[in-house]
This record gives C-alpha cells, structure tokens and sequence, in this order.
C-alpha cells in the first residue's frame, strides 16, 4: 500500500513552548486512523498541521510524496479535507452551505449531487432551504460534513466530530465514514475520545504531551 | 460680506472652551489636558493654514497647489493608517486609496467644470474628500480588524474547504466597505434636514443666495459618495490580503 501522508521529524513551536515534538508518522492510502489522547496533548495541532493550516516549526510533512509546501495552498486543501469539531456555518440556509464548495470552484450546484449526500446521512432534501439557526447540533454537524466531501478529497482530517452527539447521530457518521473509506478509497484521520470509536478502530495512535505513541 | 468675527469677539468665544473643561473637571473625564492640547492645536494649525492658504491663493501656481493637495492626502493617510494598526503596509495602502479616490473624484469635477483648478477651489475640496475617504478607509480598517478577529472560526472553515482568500474573506469584505460608506448614505439622506452641512452653510454664511449654495452642497454629496466608495472598495481589496500569510493561512 502506498504511503499517502509521511510525517517525520516534525516539531511545531509556539514561542518556547513545543507543542508538538519529533513526530514519525505514515498514513498509508485508504487507511483509517484513529487519533486518540488527552485534551491539550496535540492531536488537534497534528491534524491542523496535516491540513495546511498551520505550518511546522521543523521536520519533513509529505503528501503523495512530495512536501506539502511545493502544493498550492488551495489546491492542497480540497485534498486534504479539514473537518472542525465545532463546525460553523455559512450564510443563512443549509443551501448556502452546501454551495459554497462549488461557489469556491466556480461550478453550478449540483442539486441530485447535494440531495443525495443529504440524503445519505438521513437528512431530507427539504432541508436545503431550512434556516441554519433551526437545525439541532446532529443535523449542523452532517452538514457540515457534507461540505468536506461534495467533491471528495484524498484524506479527510475529522476533529471529533461525533462528541456531543447521540448514538444515533453517531451511527450515521460512522457508517458514512465507512462507506467514504471502503467505497470511495477516502483515507480517514479521525480524533475522537469515545470508547467505541476507539474500540473499533482500525489503526490506533495516541498523541500525549505532543509526542506521538503507536 | 456679512462676516464680523474680529480678534476680540474669538477671544471671547474662547469661553466656550471652558464649558468643555468644566463638565471634564466636574465629571472627573481626566479630558481636561486632551481639551487644552487640542483646542491649542486646533488654533496654531488653523493660524498657519490661513497663512499658506493665503501665500498660496495669491501666487497661484500648479505646480504648488498640487503640491499643497499631495501634503493634505499624507496626513489623511497618515491618520487613516493609524486606525489600520496591526494591517501590514497600512500607510502605502492608504496613500494609493486616497490618492485614487481624491485624484479620479477631483478629475470628474474639474472635468466636468464643476470647479476650476484654481488653488482657492481645488485646495479646500480636495481637503473635504481626502477627509472623507480618510474616515471611510479608517472605519473599513477597523471593520476588517474586528471581524477578522470575531469570525475568525468561519474564515479558517473556508479554507479548510479548500476556499481561495477573496472566497474565504469575501463577506468580512464586503461587510467592512458597508461599514466605510455607511455614514456618507446617512448624511446624505438627513443633509439639509439636520443639518446645513459646511460648504453651504459657509456660503449662506458669506451672503450667497441658499438656493445657489445649495448647488455646492449638492455637489459635495456627489464628490463624497464617490471618494467614500473608492476608498472603501479600494482599501478593503488591498488590505485583506495582509489577514493572511504566504501560504494563504490566517495569520
């Protein structure tokens, strides 16, 4: 299996402090990794590092074998899919929303696309229109997700985006993410701090006090 | 010429001052030394402008009264920068803002033969606009600072999804060119009702007929809602760019 996202050596500094210390990682295509640790120990540093959001203070960061600077930033970040764990939303409906990805693309919004991606995560097509302040935290939260994936992306970053949410919510996530991983060849990173989804995964780390243990 | 202000009725004027001082001592503002420091100011500035603008007007040359309008558009830049703390290369942006939004505003007018390249008309208009757009660019400044910095959660979720930097700023933009605007369309929708804005007010006041003063005034609200929208425009566009680093993360 080739290695899609290579990490070595790499540190990241915020004045003195070192948040994140020689970290070796290799994220094989199609894997699922799970990203686990206590609170403040890194994890979400890793992935924001992985997503270009930040940069590292040190250290080799590859994606597809080449290092992430030599990519545009943009074009870089529709492959490597960064998904909050407290997402915001846009505008004022759940369409303005699901457009944005095409908007940024400069394409027509693909209705039958959008209504089957809703559609998929059990959420009605009459939600397109529904005011983004009516929706509860289960329905924001596959929203947003929807918008990570209307054009998918080689690796999807996904900051414990289950917490908070009820079973229900969360089945519909992990089945999503399954089918993402499974059918579409989408390599999931996800951090979570639930038992189950740590139970269940596939390939565990764990990130405490920026180190990374396998 | 109905004018009648003289040495002494200014002297007496002064007294006003003192009704500021009093309510700052009374109500223990601490404005006190600001109100002294700028009602000094305030008088030797004003002295020493009458006395340039008089050289000026009497020598009436090109080459000194665009020198005269570059001197009015540094200081506005240099105090529209001022608002813009923090924005990378403030003072360059609103040079060229205010310089673009004076110069095509200006152009129009003398174009347009709505006033004359003469410095006793090209020096005070240039001054009303250069002011306005000064405002216009501080208060869009402000604006980019102050949503940059609350929705600063939304703009890292664009371009987490792959957003370019116009598509992940676009509505903070076009938020804070709202915000630079926004007082020039209320005053024009109060002006007369509210108030009898400067330039007509100083021409009532000097003995022309309301009905021609009010032409300038008319023209004043057409050269500000010009210089006012450039300015914004322009500025956001060239300011928000700095939000963000060169490898198009926010800073």
């Amino acid at each position: 299996m080739t290695t899609l996202m290579r990490l070595q050596h790499v540190n990241y500094q915020v004045g003195d402090k070192l948040i994140l210390n020689d970290i070796n990682l290799a994220v094989p295509a199609q894997a699922q990794l799970t990203v686990t640790g206590p609170s403040g120990g890194g994890k979400s540093t890793l992935l924001r590092l992985m997503a270009g959001m930040i940069s590292k203070t040190s250290g080799d960061l590859q994606f597809d074998g080449q290092p992430i600077e030599s990519y545009e930033p943009t074009w870089y970040r529709r492959q490597v899919s960064y998904c909050f764990q407290q997402p915001t939303l846009f505008g004022k409906t759940v369409a303005d929303n699901l457009a944005f990805p095409y908007q940024i693309r400069k394409l027509p919004m693909d209705q039958q696309h959008v209504e089957a991606a809703l559609d998929y995560v059990g959420l009605s097509a009459s939600l397109l229109t529904e005011a983004i302040d009516d929706l509860s935290g289960g329905e924001r939260q596959r929203v947003a997700l929807i918008r990570n994936i209307l054009f998918l992306p080689k690796i999807l970053l996904l900051d414990e985006v289950t917490a908070g949410l009820d079973a229900d919510n969360k089945a519909i996530i992990h089945r999503w993410l399954t089918h993402l991983n499974r059918d579409r060849q989408v390599t999931t990173i996800m951090i979570t701090h639930d038992a189950e989804e740590i139970q269940a995964a596939q390939q565990l780390v764990q990130v405490m006090n920026g180190q990374l243990e396998v | 010429m109905n004018l009648a202000v003289n040495n002494t009725s200014l002297f007496l004027a002064a007294f006003l001052v003192l009704v500021a001082l009093t309510i700052s001592l009374w109500q223990k503002l601490g404005l006190d030394r600001d109100i002294v420091i700028g009602v000094v100011r305030a008088v030797i500035q004003l002295f020493v402008v009458g006395y340039v603008l008089k050289y000026i007007f009497r020598v009436n040359h090109f080459w000194l009264t665009l020198a005269m309008i570059m001197f009015i558009i540094f200081n506005a830049a240099w105090n529209a920068k001022k608002r813009g703390d923090g924005i990378d290369h403030a003072l360059p942006i609103s040079f060229v803002v205010i310089f673009v939004s004076t110069g095509v505003t200006l152009g129009v007018l003398v174009l347009s033969g709505a006033i004359r390249f003469i410095p006793s008309q090209m020096i005070p208009i240039s001054g009303m606009i250069a002011s306005n757009a000064m405002v216009a660019i501080g208060l869009a400044y402000r604006s980019l600072k102050t949503q940059f910095h609350d929705q600063r959660q939304g703009v890292l979720e664009r371009l987490a999804l792959g957003a370019g930097l116009m598509d992940a700023s676009i509505a903070i933009v076009r938020e804070a060119i709202r915000t630079g605007m926004a007082p020039t369309i209320d005053s024009a929708k109060t002006v007369g009702l509210v108030s009898l804005p400067g330039m007509m007010s100083g021409l009532i006041f000097a003995g022309v007929d309301p009905v021609r003063a009010i032409k300038y005034q008319i023209m004043v609200t057409f050269m500000l809602m010009s210089a006012t929208s450039l300015g914004a425009i322009i500025a956001c566009y060239l300011a928000y760019r700095n939000f963000y680093n060169a490898k198009k993360q926010l800073k």
